[in-house]
């Protein structure tokens, strides 16, 4: 499937801002089932983007600006060819072994309750194959917890999510990666886009998943906002330990009063190439 | 703790031959006499403005560290062991830490369990396979040393991430030379006061490529409130370099820079005294003030050096500690000059055994803590405290490590009825530059100034003395 991904933020500042820093992770890459045919990235600003991978191994960009501003805009646009491959994640640059994703964040520290669930998923799995047990920890979560914009902003943990048993998709991959790393099963946060089924292209922003490791398969994508294992409808962009280290603007500012803030992300299927 | 070793009695209460001439000099002192030193130190402290602050002491946010006007002194024989020892613990540190970021050889030697590593809060994903300039992560390090006979010296910790402490012993020199310079004309006392020079040519000799030939260093503080905040300026006084706060930096164009009145200047080299996670909110916690936004960018770019690295801690973790000496044979190849206490790792099942049995004789220790917070001293303990620190470490054994309570040695040491014996630590201060490892003569002796009490450290009423190297 070739997916057309359009992602605009503008930020609009009440009074002139004095300078402004932003750390983006926002740049695909080539790994087995997702090819990045073009991709961009436009601050309205004249200014220097530089390009650095992470630790992770994400494109990261940082750009700085100096000028007295009113707004500020940053557009990533691109086209990324997929393919389905039943949720394994193959040939995706790697540079820590699995062992270092059950690293405990304080957005994925499991607390009591989540140490419960855990335990009541592997009395429930009885058996040892993980990846049954990461299966029914997608379904039980995504009937467990309700999917709802309104109670979670981006610093909510896993531990105040499942108490809600309501979050965005942020929420469900910080309680999917607390109950799985309880479960000794390595997990990773994902941000990215989904191209919906439905026939809707406008949405708030972008994607979030989650990624554990399973033994003989290796990284197996899991979304549980959508209760699947992920497909040629999600393009993957960064990971991390957690939503922190994938995401995908990380700015501070000086000055600027009151922000307001829009965001425009467009995820399309493109037009048909010609097959041969 | 009676038969502690004593440094001017030695075992068997004969003037050790470095303290013969302290011996007779106190001999010669009237009590009313060193009393009146002991108040114009005091006084000069005061003057100075040399305070601490106390994590929970509630009245009093600052007070003064004691200082004892008797020193504690080492002969060169002695100190050339200590010297050599350290220098080459703090090689091996250098080299564990670019592994672990690096290659991790370490690890496919199986040498340290991976799950140390890579679980181990302390270390930081974020440097994982960058390079940091020079390759020196650990720029500044102080080994807490202790001693347990004539010949027996113990590193009891290191510090690798931003140790203190090094103005005092810069400060008790200063003071002992204005109270007592009749007993410096008796000894051949190695000098402590290049230190800032020192330390300022290995700030600039790691300077990164991008630099120019006089490189600008700064002292970042994470501001007043620090319990350190008296030594951030007054070393970045001694070092004539700028004392910044996170706000006073700027990073532009992927390049650090400091605010002055004549605009950005850049800047090359931060000796930061500010914690990892809170560098930068871009990179660590996003709820913090105290760092710069974007400095881990320029920093992973080589545009900036920061002193120590990012992410030394996982070479100071008390559960790293137990496996230094493995540490120092893997990169090395040569046996360790410095031995570590003997220490059990609770996390290993027969070492978790061992220590419940025996808690009341041991020391234990949370692996991530410092301080002296959150330890058990076994011997001092009382019964509850010690229930309570079993059901700790059988909740959580992987976050505790025990030693045998150790008898520390002993200086003399001027308390309220004259001269008494009080047990002694020593913290040298080790420089790694591009070039040479520097290391002050020395270093600072913390004192234990409660009678039997092994907590040195001055959160816990610990005291400080001046250290003296002697000449050859």
């Amino acid at each position: 499937m070739r997916i057309h991904i359009f992602h605009e933020t503008v930020y609009r500042y009440e009074a002139p801002l004095t300078r402004a820093i932003q750390v983006l992770r926002v740049t695909p890459r080539h790994h087995e089932g997702q090819y990045v045919v073009n991709w961009r990235i436009e601050i309205s600003e004249d200014c220097k983007l530089d390009a650095q991978e992470d630790a992770f191994g994400d494109i990261m960009h940082t750009f700085s600006v100096h000028e007295p501003l009113d707004a500020l805009s940053v557009v990533v646009a691109g086209e990324v060819e997929t393919q389905d491959t039943h949720g394994i994640v193959r040939n995706a640059v790697e540079r820590f072994p699995p062992s270092l994703f059950l690293r405990e964040t304080p957005l994925t520290q499991p607390d009591a309750a989540i140490q419960d669930f855990a335990r009541h998923l592997a009395e429930g799995n009885g058996g040892t194959d993980k990846l049954d047990l990461l299966h029914a920890l997608l379904g039980e979560l995504h009937r467990e917890v309700t999917y709802d914009t309104d109670p979670t902003h981006a610093a909510t943990t896993a531990a105040e999510a499942f108490a809600l048993r309501r979050g965005v998709c942020q929420d469900l991959a910080h309680i999917f990666i607390a109950t799985a790393r309880t479960l000794d099963i390595p997990a990773r946060y994902v941000g990215g886009y989904f191209r919906r089924s439905d026939g809707v292209t406008a949405q708030e922003a972008g994607h979030a998943w989650v990624e554990a490791f399973v033994p003989g398969l290796g990284w197996v994508g899991f979304d549980p906002a959508h209760a699947i294992c992920t497909t040629d409808a999600h393009v993957r962009v960064a990971i991390g330990l957690d939503y922190l280290g994938a995401a995908p603007v990380r700015g501070a500012r000086v000055g600027g009063g009151e922000e307001k803030l829009s965001v425009a992300v467009n995820v399309t299927q493109a037009a048909q190439q010609i097959q041969s | 703790m009676a038969f502690a070793f004593d440094e001017m009695l030695g075992h068997d209460e004969q003037v050790r031959g470095t303290y013969t001439a302290l011996n007779t000099w106190l001999r010669e002192q009237s009590p009313d006499l060193l009393e009146q030193r002991c108040q114009e130190a005091e006084l000069l402290f005061r003057r100075i403005g040399i305070t601490f602050a106390v994590y929970g002491e509630a009245d009093s946010t600052e007070r003064l560290i004691p200082f004892d006007v008797i020193p504690r002194i080492l002969s060169s024989a002695e100190w050339d062991i200590l010297r050599r020892g350290l220098e080459q613990r703090v090689r091996a540190i250098n080299l564990y830490l670019n592994d672990i970021y690096g290659r991790r050889d370490i690890l496919r030697a199986g040498v340290l369990p991976e799950e140390m590593v890579f679980q181990n809060p302390l270390f930081r994903p974020e440097m994982n396979g960058q390079r940091v300039p020079h390759d020196v992560y650990v720029h500044i390090a102080g080994i807490d040393i202790v001693r347990v006979d004539e010949k027996t010296f113990y590193v009891l910790e290191d510090n690798a991430r931003t140790p203190s402490g090094v103005s005092y012993m810069l400060e008790n020199r200063e003071i002992m030379l204005r109270l007592f310079p009749d007993l410096f004309s008796r000894y051949r006392v190695a000098p402590v006061e290049k230190y800032p020079d020192e330390l300022l040519a290995t700030l600039q000799s790691v300077a990164p490529a991008t630099a120019s030939a006089e490189p600008t260093v700064v002292l970042l503080t994470p501001g007043i409130y620090n319990s350190a905040y008296f030594e951030h300026s007054f070393l970045a006084d001694k070092l004539g370099i700028e004392l910044v706060e996170g706000r006073d930096l700027v990073v532009k164009n992927g390049v650090v820079h400091m605010r002055t009145t004549e605009g950005l200047k850049r800047v090359d080299v931060i000796y930061r005294r500010v914690d990892d996670e809170f560098l930068d909110p871009l990179a660590f916690r996003p709820d913090t003030e105290l760092g710069v936004p974007g400095l881990m960018a320029a920093y992973l770019a080589g545009q900036v050096t920061l002193a120590n690295a990012v992410g030394t801690g996982v070479a100071d973790d008390k559960a790293i500690y137990s496996y230094m000496p493995e540490i120092v044979q893997f990169y090395l190849g040569e046996e360790p000059i410095l031995n570590n206490v003997p220490t059990w790792r609770c996390r290993e099942p027969s070492h978790l055994s061992h220590v419940l049995d025996r808690l009341p004789e041991l020391v234990v220790k949370v692996v991530n803590g410092s301080g002296g917070y959150g330890m058990l001293v076994g011997p001092a303990a009382s019964k509850a405290e010690i229930a309570e620190f079993r059901a700790r470490i059988k909740a959580s054994p992987k976050n505790y490590i025990a030693q045998p309570t150790l008898s520390l040695s002993t200086c003399p040491t001027f308390v309220d009825r004259g001269v008494a014996p009080r047990h002694i630590d020593l913290r040298p201060f080790v420089l790694t530059g591009r070039d040479r490892i520097r290391i002050a003569p020395g270093g600072l002796t913390r004192v234990a100034l409660q009678n039997g009490s092994l907590v040195v450290n001055s959160s816990q009423g610990g005291g400080t003395k001046d250290t003296w190297v002697l000449d050859r």
